[in-house]
């Protein structure tokens, strides 16, 4: 192995090193953060690129980097290829191009500044990532939310939904060759926008929620808007079917490939709609109502192919219990406030702290350093809700103070990014593109 | 499916076979999941048994992170760290957290590789941030940070903010780190 292709963070040859077991413990003794020799563990790498003359393929394979720059990656993300002619014979992964420290950052914010960040982590939904986080902190102060909060919150995530499943399919389209299939999911996404333009004031990034509810009620014309929009909706379905279930070239580029089966589904960590299209029925939705979808009339449904098409299928199928629920729930949209009543928790209206000395103390508690919400210390909580691509919880652990001790996120993408090197070794290049499409595999969520 | 139980009960199953290397954290408040602590000696064993008792049968390991009690203020919390594991049912739909201490001078904890898949990138990303090891683990590579990244930076002792890109990989430039204000080339044009 030559000195510049040597893996990254192994010693240098006949340096003198403590053997692997003890040489980390030695350093965590010294102090690790500020050691600035310790670079992590590096003990047998699973692949790293070795010279040519050392594979067992006669020198004629060559290594590729698809990323992390790469129109078919759609984010920064970096796979490794080690090619032989156009056949895959290993893989391996880095991520961490878009690593924002978001976790850090929780723990110098306060717990309604926050729901900013969450936007940032699956741009494409920002919205389940906002309501997964309020309702982790509601669980938190144990705070409950009013009705018709509910209600919007489950109507605007199901569309983000929507926008994240059509723009998940029209991509793989556009990756196997379909490329007006991106242009049409992209401007039926642009009609979601419209909408969440409209309740919400901006497009992309949402930051609609706050603990205790939302930051306010929607507009007048918030119900024919909703009712268009789903009529449209399954009008475009309809052709995205049409467009690409059964249609050859298409098939032959999905169907049998990145083949994932249900026990290794469970085993590997998977959520969502991939999980659904290895043949498991594990909905967050379903298995842990929250926000009132008990109440709605759904199917989880499931695929049993486990590859590529499957979870193209899946993903159509999907949208169509999307719109089910959405038509479901704008007919029983209650009456009432949108935030919950209590001042420890949510502002007072503007309008009452210019004229009220209560409401103005409780807006100063609010804002002030030091002051805020404040959950017991010593509680934590795991709480999880089904985001577009599977299972997104966070892990709050609050020590009594305005901001919290500890937030993990389970982002569902980075189990899924973890797969894709078992999923591609062996297959083209061409098929590898089509795998890493219909893993939707978000970048901002996967390095957080 | 078949029938889910409480953390409780699951608790009250995992102590009769572990005992007093199990103790549990009831976090304050209504409605608060309680979690089980159960010693790093018997993590492995307790892993391994949850998984595959008949009635709990935890095939879904959700997350593994950890938790720095740095600057955390209780005194029943002895170690510096803890592991926490989300484990969860498909079969019974029911869920549990297990945590562990680890202490600071010897930061390691037993990977769980073996039983869930899941476990090599969720550790990876624990170890990446705080630094401990999960003995077992075969790819304990950086996975957010760069390789040659000193620290770890969710470690409670590590800044929010730094001098940036130049303070932490000093390795890169050819005269040290940059120490006063704005370099002077350019000046002269």
């Amino acid at each position: 192995m030559s000195e510049k292709r040597k893996a990254p963070g192994m010693p240098a040859d006949g340096a003198e090193q403590s053997p692997p077991e003890t040489l980390g413990l030695e350093l965590l003794r010294k102090g690790l953060a500020a050691d600035p020799e310790y670079r992590g563990e590096h003990p047998e790498p699973r692949f790293f690129i070795t010279d040519e003359a050392e594979d067992d393929f006669g020198g004629k394979t060559m290594t590729l980097n698809l990323g992390p720059q790469h129109p078919a990656t759609h984010g920064t993300l970096r796979v490794i290829l080690k090619v032989r002619g156009e056949k895959i014979v290993a893989a391996d992964t880095e991520i961490g191009f878009l690593h924002t420290g978001f976790e850090k950052l929780s723990e110098h914010m306060s717990y309604q500044q926050w729901v900013t960040v969450t936007d940032r982590m699956n741009y494409m939904s920002a919205m389940n990532n906002n309501v997964g986080y309020a309702i982790a902190c509601e669980e938190l102060l144990g705070v409950e939310v009013p009705r018709r909060a509910q209600v919007i919150r489950v109507i605007l995530s199901e569309f983000s939904r929507l926008a994240d499943h059509i723009v998940c399919n029209g991509l793989a389209g556009m990756d196997v060759g379909a490329f007006s299939l991106m242009f049409w999911a992209f401007e039926r996404r642009e009609k979601v926008y419209d909408l969440m333009e409209a309740v919400t004031g901006t497009r992309l990034t949402t930051s609609y929620t706050r603990i205790g509810g939302v930051f306010r009620d929607v507009p007048a014309d918030f119900d024919p808007m909703v009712k268009n929009l789903v009529t449209e909706f399954r009008r475009f379905l309809e052709e995205m079917r049409s467009m690409t279930l059964g249609n050859r070239i298409f098939e032959d580029r999905m169907r049998g490939v990145g083949i994932i089966s249900s026990a290794d589904a469970v085993n590997w960590g998977l959520t969502g709609p991939i999980l659904r299209a290895s043949g498991i029925a594990y909905d967050v939705r379903k298995a842990r109502p929250y926000s009132g979808y008990e109440r709605y009339d759904f199917e989880v449904p499931t695929q049993e192919g486990g590859d590529s098409y499957s979870r193209f299928v899946q993903r159509l199928e999907e949208c169509e219990q999307s719109l089910d629920i959405i038509s479901q729930a704008i007919e029983d949209l209650p009456e009432g406030p949108v935030l919950s009543e209590d001042k420890k928790i949510s502002l007072p209206e503007k309008d009452e702290v210019h004229q009220n000395i209560e409401s103005l103390i409780h807006h100063f508690k609010q804002i002030m350093f030091g002051h805020g919400i404040l959950p017991e210390r010593g509680r934590e909580v795991y709480s999880s809700t089904e985001s577009p691509n599977g299972e997104l919880g966070f892990y709050m652990v609050s020590d009594g103070e305005m901001n919290s001790y500890k937030t993990r996120v389970r982002p569902p993408s980075i189990f899924h990014f973890a797969v894709l090197p078992k999923l591609i070794e062996g297959l083209m290049i061409s098929d590898a593109v089509a795998v890493l499409a219909t893993l939707n595999v978000i970048a901002g969520e996967l390095d957080r | 499916m078949g029938t889910s139980l409480t953390p409780e009960q699951i608790t009250e199953r995992l102590s009769e076979q572990f005992g007093d290397e199990l103790s549990v954290h009831l976090p304050p408040g209504k409605s608060a999941a309680q979690v089980a602590i159960v010693s790093r000696e018997s993590l492995e064993d307790a892993l391994r048994f949850l998984q595959s008792e008949a009635g709990l049968e935890f095939d879904f390991l959700v997350d593994v992170t950890a938790v720095d009690y740095l600057h955390f203020d209780d005194p029943s919390i002895q170690e510096r760290f803890a592991a926490v594991y989300q484990l969860y049912s498909t079969i019974h739909n029911h869920r549990f957290t297990l945590k562990t201490p680890v202490p600071e001078d010897d930061a390691w904890v037993p990977s769980a590789v073996e039983l869930w898949g899941s476990a090599l990138w969720a550790e990876r990303e624990a170890h990446d941030m705080y630094g401990i090891r999960f003995k077992g683990n075969p790819d304990m590579r950086r996975l957010l940070m760069p390789e040659d990244f000193p620290g770890f930076p969710l470690r409670k002792d590590y800044p929010l903010r730094g001098r940036g890109e130049r303070d932490a990989f000093p390795q890169y430039l050819d005269s040290g780190p940059i120490s006063g204000g704005a370099g002077k080339e350019g000046g002269g044009g």
